[in-house]
């Protein structure tokens, strides 16, 4: 074991991922020698050579483009998107590509690859450095969407997408990966991608998070707590496909639900939660689920601290729900 | 770097000038047989939806020596990522009419299962052709990165990447060059210049100087050839294809050529192309030609046309008989295929489907239970 941070963990899963495996090749903008803006990939070129860990040419488009070529033809690519808020002129490949090769073949092509890529906000980097695009994704049958939100699940189900035969989207939380740090395993292991994890229980409230919230709703949490309610934290961890009966039993549990998430509240991850509860549980349910959620607006750089959740919100929404 | 006048070999006489082309006489023949093939096909395909049989075809005529010439320099353990106008290449190689005609009816042998337009092949026996996809450009960059994948286990494969002279316009177009150029990839960009993006004229679709001067900022040499010449075509290809093995990089081959039909079959190219255009491609015809050529050296004799044409529709009407007695697909295939493992939610959406087909009592349902 050893205590890491996140980005160390993402770190320390990509080279357990290539010495296990050399057709694993990890490439993007500056992630070679440099090892990427954030240092994910620090040291991966001098170790694998840079045939398996190097720099490409700015463009989405191209990375996520030649990633499918690879994966296609026996590789394993793990493709950097420097900031997912850059990562739509790659969204035809990802799409109308990656997600649908195996469906349109008949499997007889396939796209097992990773895109990761450092998302959400908390760094001061405004509009184009902050953003959570997960909704876009989710709506997108053939791919899957993974959000870690420790260290010992961002190498473990970083792995576990590395493994995976689908084209798998892995959105790092960019804000946690300084800002926690945790125990993490050495050598090769992995989450199981569709599983939930039980952050905390609690009887009154069940709390749904993933990424960068589920610190900021363990805090919530806790204050809850001093007044006497108990809040069941459920970090998702794969959006896509989503443990779905997972989900509708954790919210039958305490009948009272709150989701929360820094994207845009309007057809963000929360509706198909609320909708899902609506559909199979409602009967079940004390309160209206709440949704804690970014505004409705582009990502404001001067006041992110507004726009994002934070405890306050959340805890605001944990004490309506448990009131109602 | 490029060479912008179009390499032409065949005169309209079928004479050569002493070019000495390195296609055996057999190879000559296959070619000759496929580009008939293609015809064909192409012919029986426009009856089967304007009767209503099938939904939709993409006509082949004019520029089947393109993708018959590109397809005879190119090995059968080569990737081809393909355009939806190439399926010569796929018949050059062996790839069986039933097999596209199972396509075209989108019936349960279709390799795509029913689930895509017709004309988007996908095989991978007894060649690499790649799954194609409607959104245009997106597979530059993919063939390149296959291309990686050859490098990087130091195979002597290449990709050819076909493409119209629209697709020069798209962002893979740029993506897919730009990374080519960078890492000499063995690919072969192929863009067959056929005048017309649906009804755009290269003329509102750039304003370079042809299309094969675009290699040139990527650092890619670009050749021009005469599209309608199935030697000139063999010969670039394959100049092109050696310079890839040899680990030279990537080349961008213009094909000027002439789609003498509708861009699909749901078009009607008389809106916008001009009549005495037809007639002056029609002159070119590249298959008229290339037997000039064949009779030039004493390959066929004045019935061989008709022979080959006769034998190639009688297989393509085997094949529609037996790809229209094909049943549709399962309604499990909606389902499968969209990961490797069915999730949960896809089954119980499955099951849905199967619940509802039943009790409207629609054969598809089977006994109800979903399959997967």
């Amino acid at each position: 074991m050893a205590n890491l941070t996140l980005i160390q963990a993402v770190n320390d899963g990509l080279r357990t991922a290539m010495s296990a495996d050399p057709t694993v090749c990890v490439f993007g903008e500056d992630v070679g020698p440099k090892g990427g803006v954030f240092l994910a990939t620090e040291g991966l070129t001098k170790e694998f050579g840079k045939n398996r860990c190097f720099d490409t040419p700015l463009s989405e488009d191209g990375i996520v483009g030649a990633a499918i070529g690879m994966a296609m033809n026996g590789l394993r690519p793990v493709a950097e998107i420097q900031f997912q808020d850059f990562i739509f002129p790659a969204f035809d490949q990802i799409v109308s590509e990656a997600a649908k090769l195996r469906y349109r073949s008949g499997g007889q092509y396939t796209a097992p690859m990773v895109i990761r890529t450092p998302f959400g906000g908390g760094i001061r980097g405004g509009l184009y450095h902050s953003q959570s695009g997960e909704a876009y994704f989710c709506h997108t049958p053939g791919l899957k969407v993974v959000v870690p939100s420790t260290p010992y699940d961002a190498k473990g189900l970083l792995i576990a997408s590395i493994q995976d035969p689908d084209p798998v989207l892995f959105l790092e939380p960019k804000a946690l990966y300084r800002k926690i740090k945790g125990e993490v395993p050495e050598g090769e292991y992995t989450v199981d991608l569709s599983t939930l994890r039980m952050v905390r229980e609690g009887g009154d409230v069940t709390v749904f998070c993933y990424g960068a919230m589920v610190a900021v709703c363990e805090e919530a949490a806790r204050t809850a707590a001093e007044s006497g309610i108990e809040t069941e934290i459920v970090d998702l961890r794969t959006l896509l496909p989503l443990d779905e009966d997972g989900v509708i039993e954790a919210a039958k549990r305490t009948g009272r639900v709150v989701v929360v998430h820094e994207a845009p509240r309007f057809c963000g991850f929360g509706a198909e939660i609320s909708a899902m509860i609506a559909e199979r549980c409602i009967e079940y349910m004390e309160a209206p689920v709440a949704r804690v959620a970014g505004f409705d607006t582009p990502f404001p750089n001067t006041l992110e601290h507004h726009y994002l959740p934070d405890a306050r919100r959340v805890l605001d929404a944990i004490e309506r729900t448990a009131r109602y | 770097m490029t060479s912008t006048s179009p390499l032409s070999v065949i005169e309209p006489d079928g004479s050569v000038n002493g070019h000495v082309t390195s296609l055996s006489k057999d190879e000559l023949m296959r070619c000759y047989r496929a580009m008939i093939m293609v015809r064909v096909f192409d012919e029986i395909c426009l009856k089967l939806q304007r009767s209503g049989r099938i939904d939709f075809s993409i006509p082949n005529l004019g520029v089947e020596a393109t993708q018959v010439g590109a397809a005879s320099a190119l090995r059968a353990s080569d990737w081809f990522f393909p355009s939806y106008r190439d399926f010569g290449m796929a018949l050059y190689h062996g790839v069986e009419p039933v097999e596209m005609m199972h396509n075209m009816f989108g019936n349960e042998r279709d390799t795509a299962k029913g689930r895509q337009m017709p004309v988007h092949f996908s095989f991978v026996d007894p060649i690499h052709f790649v799954s194609i996809s409607s959104p245009i450009g997106t597979h530059i960059p993919q063939a390149v990165g296959a291309a990686y994948a050859m490098q990087q286990r130091g195979e002597d494969t290449v990709a050819i990447c076909s493409f119209g002279d629209g697709g020069t316009s798209s962002l893979g177009f740029h993506s897919g060059l730009n990374f080519a150029g960078v890492w000499k990839s063995p690919v072969v960009f192929l863009c067959q210049n056929n005048g017309y993006a649906i009804s755009c004229p290269s003329d509102e679709q750039t304003a370079s100087d042809g299309y094969a001067v675009k290699g040139e900022a990527y650092g890619i040499p670009g050749v021009t050839v005469d599209g309608n010449d199935l030697l000139a075509v063999h010969q670039v290809v394959a100049d092109a294809v050696a310079r890839a093995r040899a680990g030279d990089g990537p080349t961008l081959i213009e094909a000027k050529t002439f789609r003498m039909g509708g861009h699909s079959t749901s078009d009607d190219p008389t809106r916008y192309v001009p009549a005495e255009l037809v007639e002056e491609w029609k002159a070119k015809d590249p298959v008229d030609r290339f037997e000039r050529y064949l009779q030039s050296r004493g390959l066929v004799e004045p019935d061989s046309r008709a022979q080959f044409h006769a034998e190639a529709r009688t297989r393509i009407d085997a094949a529609v008989k037996e790809a229209q007695a094909a049943a549709d697909p399962g309604l499990e295939t909606i389902f499968s295929d969209v990961y490797a493992e069915i999730p949960a939610h896809l089954r119980a959406q499955g099951q849905e489907a199967y619940d509802l087909a039943a009790r409207k009592g629609d054969a598809a349902a089977g006994d109800g239970s979903f399959p997967l």
